[in-house]
C-alpha cells in the first residue's frame, strides 16, 4: 500500500526565496553582484579626474544625457538610482534579517573563543553597516551638496571632490570606507559565488583570485582619488 | 598527567548551566578523551556526585554520538571525533574546557548532552529515496560512473555528529544538509525527487532554528569525517535549480 | 543442594514452521503457506520494534510501508547511531556478477561450512537467496557501493572465501547500509506510519495470557516508565558481547532486551557461541573501555609473528629474522596467515599464554608489513590499507609503516541469541527476534561480511512476511491496558528493580562490577574453555552478584536522565546472563566454531566436533535467577550439506 509521504501544495516562487535563508543569500549575492557592477563602472568614472575638469565635469553631464533621444534627459540616470536603491534597499534588509536570525541561533557563545576565520569574513557585518552610514553620507556630500564643506556646484564634480577631500575628515571618512569596502568584496564576491552555485572545487582558487584582485583594484581606484587631491596631483 | 578540567554543568533543559572545575589526576597519554572522563566520572561516582553526562556509543569515531566543544573546537585539537582523540594531544598541567555544541537548534539536555532530533527531521523532510522494500530493480540496471559514486560516497561519509552547528557562528546546518541532498542527488536513483528533496530539507533546516550561512568555512574545518565547504555550494545550486523548476510549474 | 551446573534436560524442540521438501523450494512454500493480513486491516494492527540497527530499521520501515502501525524504539539519540554502522568490511550476496563460479547454493555451502554445522540448512539457504535482492534493495535507496569504471559495482573476496561476492562501501560498508535503513525509517516517520522514540529503553516484555503484547520502556531523558502496547513485539537489539565489558560492541550496547524476554519465556539458545576477532587493537591499560576492530584484509598481507624467545622485549625492528616466529605460517603451511577467525585468535592466545606476547602486558602478537611494502612499495600498501593504518596510528601513536603494528583478539560478535523458529518467532507467541538478537543463521562460527546480510535479510525481507502470519491468526481483539494485572505486576518489577539499585548506596560503580565480570568471562568463557575453568566462573558469578546488590553504588535519581542508573541497570542483566553463557559452554563438552573446549580437540591442537553428541541448537529456558535451567533440544538435520571436519593444515 503506496502512503503519500509529501504534499504537493508549493508556495510562490518569491515567498519561497524570501522565506528561505538561502533564497535570502541569493537576494543577497544578486544585489550585491548589482552593486559590485556599479561600483566598477564609478571607479572607473572617478579615474577621469586626474584628466582635469573638462573630462571629468563633460563625463558628469554625458551621464545625465545618456540614452537620449530615446530617454529624457536623467532618466537613465534615475533609473539606474532606482535599481541602485533596490539593491541596497534588498541587500541590507536581507543581512538585517539574516544577520538577527543567525545570533538568535547562536545565543551562547563558547568560554573558550577562538578567531578562526579570515579578517574579511568577521567584518562583513560591521563592513555593511560602515558601507551603508558612508553611503548616506556621500550622497549627501556629492550628490545633494548638503553636507558638502565647500560651495557645492552643481554638475562640477572636479570641485566638489577637491573640496571634500581638501578636509581632513573627508579623507578619513573616504578611505576607511573605502578600505572596509575592499574585504568586504573580497569575502562577498566569493561568497556570492557560492551562494549562486557557480563555485567548485576545480574553480576555487581561480574566483579567490577574481575576488582578491578585484577588491584590490577597486580599493585602490578610489583610494586614488583622496590620495590625488591630498598630494597635490588633482588640485 | 594532571589536569584541570573546566566542565559545564546543567542539570536539565530547564535549569541554569555553569562551568565547574574539577582536578584529575593519574591520566594516561593513552587514553582517549572519553577515557578521561570515565575516570573523572567514577571518581565523582565513589564521592556522591553527579557524575557529567555526555553522550558516546561506538568510540570508534563512526556513531556520531560523542560531542563535545574541547578547548573551543569542536571534537577538540584533532581532526576527529571527540572518542578518537588521546590525551597525548594535552600537556601534563593543562587546563581543558570542556561545553556542549551551543545552537539554540540543539537545546541541552543535561551537562555535555544535547538534543539533535532537528537532523532527525530535515532527514524526513526528504533525505531519503522512495523506494519501497521489494520494488528494487536489478542493481546492474542503472550504472552508476565511478566519480559519481565517489562524490556520492564522499558526502554520504557524514556521521550526523553536529561538529558543523557547534563550530559554526551562526549555529547554521548547511554542512549537514548539504551532504544529504548532494549525496542522494547526485545518484541517477535520487533524481526523480532531486528537486523536492533540496527544497523540502532546506526548508525543514529553516524551520528548526539553524542559522543561515555566511561561508565562514568553520563546519568543514571542524568536520570529523572532511564533508567540503564546496558541498554547500552544489546545494546551492541545486535549491536555484529547483527554485526555478518549481516556479515553471 | 542441586545448583545452577545441575540442569535437567526437558522435551526437544522442533522447528514446525520450516516446510519440508527441496531446500530451495522451503521459502516460497512457506510464504505461499502464510496467512496474510487484508490491506485494510493491517493501519488497525500495532507492531513494536525495538531497535533501529540493520535489522530493525529495515523491519521498522516495510512494516510500516505495509501499513502496519510501528512503534520504534532506540536508546540512542537518533536511530541513525545503532552500532551496525561501525561494520567495516561489506555484505555477501551470491549475485556472481564475477562469473567465478559463485551460487545460492555456494553461499548456503559456504555458510553451513562455516558455521561449522551447528546452523538450520533452511534458514540458511533462505539467507542466501534473499541476499541477491538485499543488494538490489541498497542500490535502489543509495547505497554508495564501490563500483568500477564502467559504472558497474564493484566485489571483493573477504574472510578466506575463494569466490569475490562481497559488496562493499570503502570500509564503512555496515553506516553506508544503516543509512540506508534509516533514511527509509525516516520516510516512514514523516509520513506518520512510524511513531519514533529515541532515548528510550526497553526495561521488560509485557506477556498477556501467553502472548507478546508490549514493552515496559524508561524515557532516557525524563527518567519516565512507560508501557506500551502491540499485537506483536520484535526485538531487534542485537547480541550481547558487552557481556565481556571489553568487546568491539558499542558503549551501550546491551542485553536487557533479550534477557528480559528470555525470563518472561522466550529461550534462549546457544549462549556460548561467541566469535572472537583476531585483529583488534591491543589494550592499553585499564583505563581501556572498549576495543576497536581492525577489517581482516589486513591479514591478506600482513605477517604475523612473536618473538621466539620468551620475554624478549626488544623492539621488534631489533629482533632478527631467524628469532621471530611466524607461528600461523608454521602450524597451518598451506593457509598460513589467512586461517579463520578462531583459529588464528587461539593461536595467537597460545602464544601470549606461553609469555611470547608483545606490548603491554604482553596481550598482543606483531602483524608486520615490513615484507608487504618491500614487495609492493609503500604507495600501493597506502592505497589499500591507509585508512586502517591511519586509524591504527590514531589510537597507537605508532607508525605502522615503520613498526609492525600490535593486534590481540577480541569478543566482536554472539552467534547465540534467543532461540527463533523459520518464521523468527520466540517462544513466547507474538515475540520476535531479528538480526543478531536471534541465533538462527551462523551456528557456531558467522563468516565475515554476514552478519550484515542477515540483518538485512531479516528486517527487509522474511520478518515482513511471516510476521503476516502470526497476525492473521490473531486478529487484533481485546485491548490491553494499565490496568491489566499482568501489566501492572511487570511495571512494579521494574520500579522496584531501579529503586532498589538507587537504594543500595554502596561504595562500587557500576563500572567496576561490569569490569570484574568482564575480565572473568573473558578469562574462562573466553577463546579456549575448560570444565574446571568454566565451573570456577560459574562458582564466582553469583557472589558477584551478591556482592553487586550488597555494594553497588549509583548517584541520583530515576526521574531525571541518569546514565550510572542505565548502566547498572544493564549489569544487572549481564551478571544472569554471563551464568548462563558459562553453563551452555559447560555442557557442550565439545569444540564447535568459536566455541573451543580445550577437552575436544585433535591430537594436532585443532577443534574436534562431536556430530553424534551435539549436532543440536541448545535451547534455554530460564526457571529462576540463579536456578537450573532447563535444555531444550532442537536437533540438526543436513540433507544438504554434510558435516566434515574442518582442516586448514
Amino acid at each position: 500500500m503506496a502512503l503519500a509521504t509529501r504534499t504537493d501544495r508549493r508556495p510562490s516562487l518569491a515567498r519561497t526565496v524570501w522565506d528561505s535563508t538561502v533564497g535570502k543569500k541569493t537576494v543577497m549575492a544578486v544585489s550585491g553582484f548589482v552593486m559590485l557592477l556599479y561600483l566598477v563602472a564609478h571607479m572607473i568614472g572617478n579615474l577621469k579626474i586626474f584628466f582635469g575638469p573638462e573630462e571629468i565635469n563633460h563625463y558628469a553631464h554625458w551621464l545625465r544625457t545618456v540614452g537620449e533621444p530615446f530617454m529624457h534627459y536623467e532618466w537613465t540616470l534615475w533609473l539606474i538610482r532606482v535599481v541602485l536603491v533596490v539593491a541596497v534597499v534588498a541587500h541590507a534588509t536581507s543581512a538585517y534579517q539574516l544577520s538577527r536570525r543567525d545570533i538568535r541561533a547562536r545565543p551562547t557563545k563558547y568560554a573558550n573563543r577562538k578567531a578562526g576565520r579570515s579578517f574579511a569574513t568577521r567584518t562583513m557585518r560591521w563592513g555593511g553597516v560602515i558601507l551603508g552610514l558612508f553611503i548616506v553620507w556621500h550622497i549627501l556630500d556629492l550628490t545633494t551638496g548638503t553636507v558638502h564643506p565647500g560651495g557645492y556646484e552643481h554638475l562640477h564634480p572636479y570641485q566638489n571632490i577637491i573640496d571634500t577631500f581638501s578636509t581632513w575628515y573627508g579623507n578619513v571618512v573616504y578611505i576607511v570606507a573605502v578600505v572596509a569596502l575592499g574585504f568586504h568584496v573580497r569575502h562577498g564576491l566569493w561568497s556570492a559565488a557560492q551562494t549562486l552555485g557557480v563555485g567548485s572545487r576545480s574553480r576555487d582558487r581561480a574566483l579567490k583570485t577574481v575576488a582578491n584582485v578585484l577588491a584590490l583594484l577597486l580599493t585602490a581606484g578610489f583610494v586614488a582619488v583622496p590620495v590625488g587631491v591630498m598630494t597635490g596631483v588633482v588640485s | 598527567m594532571r589536569l584541570t578540567l573546566r566542565v559545564w554543568r546543567q542539570k536539565n533543559a530547564d535549569a541554569d548551566g555553569a562551568m565547574s572545575t574539577y582536578e584529575v589526576d593519574g591520566i594516561s597519554r593513552d587514553m582517549s578523551f572519553l577515557e578521561m572522563l570515565d575516570t573523572l566520572n567514577e571518581e565523582l561516582i565513589l564521592k556522591g556526585e553527579d557524575p557529567v553526562a555526555f553522550d558516546h556509543d561506538c568510540r570508534e569515531g563512526i556513531c556520531g554520538a560523542c560531542s563535545l566543544v574541547i578547548n573551543g573546537d569542536a571534537h577538540g585539537p584533532e581532526r576527529t571525533t571527540t572518542c578518537q582523540l588521546h590525551m597525548r594531544s594535552f600537556r601534563d598541567g593543562d587546563t581543558i574546557d570542556i561545553e556542549p555544541w551551543r545552537a539554540s537548534a540543539f537545546p541541552v539536555v543535561k551537562d555535555l548532552v544535547v538534543d539533535r532530533s532537528a537532523f532527525d527531521r530535515i532527514i524526513q523532510a526528504g533525505g531519503y529515496i522512495t523506494a519501497p522494500t521489494g520494488a528494487a530493480p536489478e542493481a546492474h540496471a542503472a550504472p552508476v560512473p565511478k566519480p559519481d559514486a565517489d562524490l556520492a560516497f564522499e558526502h554520504a561519509e557524514c556521521i550526523g555528529c553536529g561538529a558543523c552547528v557547534a563550530a559554526c557562528p551562526n549555529g547554521a546546518a548547511m554542512l549537514f544538509t548539504s551532504a544529504k541532498v548532494n549525496h542522494l542527488n547526485v545518484l541517477p536513483q535520487g533524481a526523480p525527487e532531486r528537486e523536492t528533496r533540496v527544497l523540502d530539507m532546506v526548508g525543514q533546516m529553516d524551520e528548526e532554528g539553524f542559522g543561515g550561512c555566511t561561508l565562514a568555512g568553520e563546519c568543514a574545518t571542524a568536520c570529523p569525517k572532511g564533508i567540503p565547504l564546496m558541498s554547500i555550494t552544489s546545494m546551492n545550486k541545486e535549491w536555484l535549480r529547483a527554485t526555478r523548476k518549481a516556479g515553471r510549474r | 543442594m542441586t545448583t545452577y551446573a545441575d540442569y535437567t534436560t526437558g522435551d526437544p524442540v522442533a522447528d514446525t514452521k520450516a516446510p519440508s521438501g527441496p531446500v530451495n523450494e522451503r521459502w516460497d512454500t512457506r510464504r505461499f503457506e502464510a496467512k496474510l493480513v487484508n490491506p485494510a486491516n493491517r493501519r488497525k494492527q500495532t507492531v513494536i520494534v525495538v531497535g533501529t540497527g540493520l535489522a530493525g530499521g529495515s523491519a521498522g520501515a516495510t512494516l510500516a510501508e505495509q501499513g502496519y502501525r510501528v512503534v520504534q524504539f532506540c536508546y540512542q539519540d537518533s536511530p541513525r547511531r545503532a552500532h551496525s554502522i561501525a561494520a567495516q568490511g561489506g555484505i555477501n550476496a551470491a549475485k556472481n556478477y564475477r562469473n567465478d563460479g559463485d551460487s545460492v547454493h555456494r553461499l548456503f555451502y559456504d555458510t553451513v561450512k562455516g558455521g561449522d554445522f551447528r546452523s538450520r540448512e533452511s534458514n540458511v539457504h533462505r539467507l542466501a537467496q534473499i541476499s541477491v535482492e538485499i543488494i538490489d534493495q541498497c542500490v535502489a535507496q543509495g547505497v554508495p557501493f564501490a563500483r568500477e569504471y564502467g559504472g558497474l559495482l564493484d566485489t571483493r573476496s573477504f574472510g578466506g572465501v575463494q569466490v569475490s561476492r562481497t559488496f562493499y562501501a570503502r570500509g564503512q560498508t555496515g553506516q553506508q547500509l544503516l543509512l540506508g535503513a534509516y533514511q527509509a525509517l525516516s520516510r516512514q516517520i514523516a509520513a506518520g506510519n512510524i511513531e519514533m522514540h529515541p532515548r528510550t529503553e526497553m526495561l521488560d516484555l509485557v506477556v498477556v495470557d501467553g502472548r507478546a503484547r508490549g514493552i515496559v520502556a524508561r524515557d532516557l531523558i525524563t527518567g519516565k516508565i512507560d508501557t506500551y502496547f502491540a499485537d506483536a513485539v520484535v526485538l531487534a537489539t542485537g547480541g550481547y558481547g558487552n557481556v565481556f565489558y571489553l568487546s568491539t560492541n558499542a558503549m551501550n550496547s546491551n542485553a536487557t532486551a533479550v534477557w528480559r524476554a528470555h525470563r518472561r519465556g522466550a529461550w534462549f539458545a546457544n549462549p556460548c557461541f561467541t566469535q572472537i576477532h583476531p585483529t583488534c587493537i591491543p589494550r592499553t591499560g585499564d583505563h581501556q573501555s572498549k576495543l576497536t576492530l581492525m577489517s581482516e584484509s589486513l591479514r591478506n598481507d600482513g605477517r604475523i609473528w612473536v618473538p621466539k624467545a620468551k620475554g624478549d622485549d626488544r623492539p621488534p625492528n631489533e629482533i632478527p629474522e631467524g628469532e621471530r616466529d611466524y607461528y600461523l605460517e608454521r602450524i597451518y603451511p598451506s593457509f598460513g596467515n589467512l586461517v579463520p577467525r578462531d583459529i588464528a585468535s587461539r593461536a595467537a592466545k597460545n602464544v601470549c599464554d606461553e609469555g611470547r606476547g608483545v606490548g603491554p602486558g604482553g596481550q598482543g602478537v606483531y602483524l608486520d608489513f615490513a615484507d608487504a611494502i618491500e614487495r609492493m612499495g609503500r604507495k600501493a600498501v597506502e592505497a589499500k590499507y591507509g585508512n586502517l593504518f591511519d586509524m591504527y596510528q590514531r589510537i597507537t601513536d605508532e607508525d605502522p609503516y615503520r613498526v609492525p603494528m600490535r593486534i590481540y583478539p577480541a569478543v566482536h560478535y554472539t552467534m547465540g541469541g534467543l532461540w527463533v523458529d523459520y518464521d523468527l518467532q520466540t517462544t513466547v507467541p507474538g515475540l520476535f527476534a531479528i538480526g543478531e538478537a536471534n541465533f538462527s543463521d551462523h551456528g557456531a562460527n558467522r563468516l565475515g561480511a554476514s552478519a550484515l546480510m542477515q540483518g538485512l535479510a531479516d528486517g527487509y525481507f522474511v520478518l515482513p512476511a511471516t510476521i503476516n502470519d502470526y497476525l492473521a491468526r490473531n486478529p487484533h481483539k481485546d485491548e490491553v491496558d494499565d490496568d491489566h494485572p499482568a501489566v501492572q505486576e511487570v511495571v512494579a518489577e521494574t520500579e522496584d528493580r531501579l529503586n532498589l539499585l538507587l537504594s543500595v548506596d554502596g561504595d562500587r560503580t557500576p563500572d567496576s562490577f561490569h569490569r570484574e565480570l568482564g575480565e572473568l568471562m573473558w578469562e574462562f568463557c573466553g577463546m579456549a574453555r575448560t570444565d574446571s575453568g568454566l565451573r570456577k566462573a560459574l562458582e564466582r558469578i553469583p557472589q558477584i552478584r551478591e556482592e553487586f546488590w550488597r555494594r553497588i553504588k549509583v548517584p541520583g535519581t530515576g526521574e531525571e536522565f541518569n546514565q550510572s542508573l542505565e548502566k547498572a541497570n544493564r549489569v544487572v542483566d549481564y551478571l544472569e546472563l554471563a551464568e548462563l553463557m558459562c553453563l551452555d559452554a559447560l555442557h557442550r563438552s565439545e569444540s564447535c566454531g568459536g566455541h573451543f573446549r580445550e577437552e575436544s580437540q585433535t591430537p594436532d591442537g585443532e577443534a574436534a566436533r562431536r556430530d553424534d553428541e551435539f549436532g543440536y541448537a541448545a535451547a534455554w529456558e530460564f526457571t529462576g535467577t540463579g536456578d537450573a535451567p532447563t535444555l531444550h533440544k532442537e536437533d540438526l538435520v543436513f540433507e544438504y550439506v554434510h558435516p566434515t571436519q574442518r582442516s586448514y593444515a
